[in-house]
């Protein structure tokens, strides 16, 4: 099995990960705006705990967005610094993706993944969730609250609902209260999650070069031409 | 090679700088704390071995000015590219770097986080010492990578788009700011003038162009806080009197050429006789001979040839760092690095990004 490190700092937490023959061992804290401060050493840490150098690891997982922007560099950067530094290829992987899994149970749910995105905005997906196994169903977006699709893909019959985003639920089209089974705030995209997810993306050979790392902003149109 | 250093600065917390002193040392130089992209490999040796820089000037033209955000996506794409080319150029491998520098401010903030985010965490991977560099200390030092370059002590002018200041370098590391500006800095002021006379961003080579063919004497600008004592520097004012030139001439709603050329010429001069009016000043108060012109707005000719006869007229000299090192590069971030890195300072792990810092805060090397 291959030795995956994972980071991510797409939210106020910040997390890093490793798999090592499918035993995850994660540090996790939650400290706004401390992200570049904390990181690298949050990470040594757990190498020196895990008694493992650089040249043991076999890929770089990083949570690649959607986020925080500045965050979501901090850890496109130190993926691409260890990863290039290494010698080894990156997993890019979806952080509504990890929020997702982190409610998997062992049959198929369908999870409403989402997070606030400032400016009255929320990134969002839906995900099926089998167990381990994670897969988008459509593609992942960004939109005011009552702009979501007036129906679920797929129309399953019930949903959960995990982080952030959840906040606007009042503003969301009706369907998305009405199926709406369960319903996490808390869940925040972790490390451990996508260390479990990057191993399989790993063995598929879905893994990216250290400079193809690119984080998935989602909003684009951050700049306005100058009226001048 | 790197592995005898780390092992001991594992060990000690520290490097003994005599120990270090004595071994050359690679240094690879991140600068992004602005709009350049800039990679260097200097060898404490050899010199620099190659350096490589991208400019995001078109990505912005359209704005009117860097949009940070753009800026900082930008960064992400360009910087282990250039990374790899500089490595390729001095026919280098990672294990032969000793260290890595990086811009760590002053700087746009998500700018300054994407070297620091893949500098220092290079430097954790390779197990080699790594070092938040101040900008402006690169700047200052850049003249210091040609052959000739000044000895301490010196003055140095630091002028560029986000800085204005005379500073006061007794020796490397130690830095007294003398004067600077309380608005505008020179190289914004340029910006700003190209805007009013049609001209696109960065500002300064377009007007030092237009100037060319300007008629001296036609108009006459004030030469902002010279009239009384001291060494800072004011830049609005001058700006808003350019302003109302231009309009005041505008026939119709247009400047002839030659106007605009004129307008060019007088906003020039005026910037660089205050120059060399704190300049002089500068000298005199410290005792000083030597003069360091650093950052964009020392590309400039114009400047440069002011300050080269103030600098002969009181028994000094002018040096300068080559045009490609006046403007953000990764060699001037190489070079501090390197010099603060031979004297045993070394970052924690900590990815460091001050959009503001003072210079004079920094630690000296002896």
């Amino acid at each position: 099995m291959p030795i995956i490190l994972a980071i991510d700092t797409s939210t106020q937490a910040c997390s890093c990960a490793l798999n090592r023959d499918g035993i995850i061992i994660e540090r996790f804290e939650i400290i706004p705006r401390q992200h570049a401060d904390r990181l690298l050493s949050m990470i040594d840490d757990l190498m020196n705990d895990q008694a493992l150098v650089y040249s043991d690891l076999d890929a770089v997982a990083y949570g690649q967005g959607p986020g925080s922007f500045t965050g979501l560099r901090i850890a496109a950067g130190v993926t691409q610094g260890i990863a290039f530094g290494a010698n080894i290829p990156v997993v890019p992987i979806s952080s509504l993706a990890s929020m997702a899994l982190q409610v998997g149970k062992s049959e198929i749910d369908i999870v409403f993944s989402t997070l606030d995105a400032r400016i009255n905005e929320v990134y969002w997906g839906i995900y099926s969730v089998e167990g381990k196994r994670v897969s988008l169903i459509g593609n992942e977006g960004l939109c005011k609250p009552e702009d979501l699709p007036p129906c679920v893909s797929g129309n399953p019959v019930s949903l959960i609902g995990v982080g952030s985003g959840l906040e606007f639920l009042n503003r969301m089209p009706e369907v998305y209260k009405e199926i709406l089974s369960d319903k996490i705030l808390s869940i925040y995209p972790r490390a451990g999650t996508m260390a479990e997810l990057a191993v399989e993306y790993f063995l598929q050979g879905l893994v990216k070069q250290p400079e193809e790392v690119s984080p998935v902003y989602l909003r684009d149109n951050v700049a306005k031409v100058s009226v001048k | 090679m790197g592995g005898y250093q780390a092992s001991l600065s594992a060990a000690c917390g520290i490097i003994p700088s005599p120990l270090i002193a004595q071994m050359p040392m690679k240094v690879l130089g991140i600068e992004t704390s602005c709009d350049e992209t800039g990679i260097a490999l200097y060898d404490s040796e050899k010199g620099l071995l190659a350096d490589a820089l991208y400019s995001q000037i078109e990505l912005h033209q359209k704005y009117g000015g860097v949009v940070p955000e753009l800026a900082s996506r930008d960064h992400i794409r360009k910087t282990l590219p250039l990374i790899r080319e500089v490595l390729d150029k001095a026919d280098c491998a990672l294990s032969d770097l000793d260290g890595i520098a990086y811009t760590a401010g002053p700087g746009l903030a998500g700018a300054l986080l994407v070297g620091g985010s893949i500098g220092r965490s290079l430097g954790m991977t390779l197990n080699i010492p790594v070092i938040g560099v101040h900008h402006m200390e690169g700047h200052l030092l850049a003249p210091l990578l040609e052959k000739n370059g000044p000895e301490f002590p010196f003055v140095a002018l630091l002028v560029s788009g986000g800085h204005t200041q005379l500073v006061e370098v007794p020796e490397i590391g130690r830095y007294t700011v003398m004067g600077e500006s309380l608005d505008d800095a020179a190289g914004e002021a340029f910006d700003k003038v190209a805007k009013m006379l049609g001209l696109p961003y960065p500002g300064g080579p377009h007007v030092a162009k237009l100037a060319e063919p300007g008629t001296p004497g036609r108009f006459d600008f004030p030469r902002p806080m010279t009239n009384r004592p001291g060494l800072d520097f004011s830049f609005s004012g001058l700006k808003t009197f350019t302003m109302n030139t231009v309009e005041k001439n505008k026939v119709n709603g247009v400047l002839d050429e030659q106007t605009r050329a004129d307008i060019a010429w007088a906003f020039q001069e005026a910037v660089a006789d205050t120059m060399v009016i704190k300049c002089r000043r500068a000298f005199k108060h410290s005792g000083l001979k030597r003069l360091v012109m650093a950052g964009g707005v020392s590309a400039n000719l114009r400047l440069r040839e002011k300050l080269a006869i103030m600098a002969k007229e009181e028994g000094g000299e002018l040096y300068y760092p080559g045009f490609a090192y006046c403007t953000d590069n990764g060699a001037m971030i190489a070079y501090a690095g390197c010099m603060r890195l031979l004297a045993g300072q070394q970052d924690d792990l900590s990815i460091l990004a001050k959009p503001r810092w003072n210079l004079e805060t920094l630690p000296s090397l002896s």
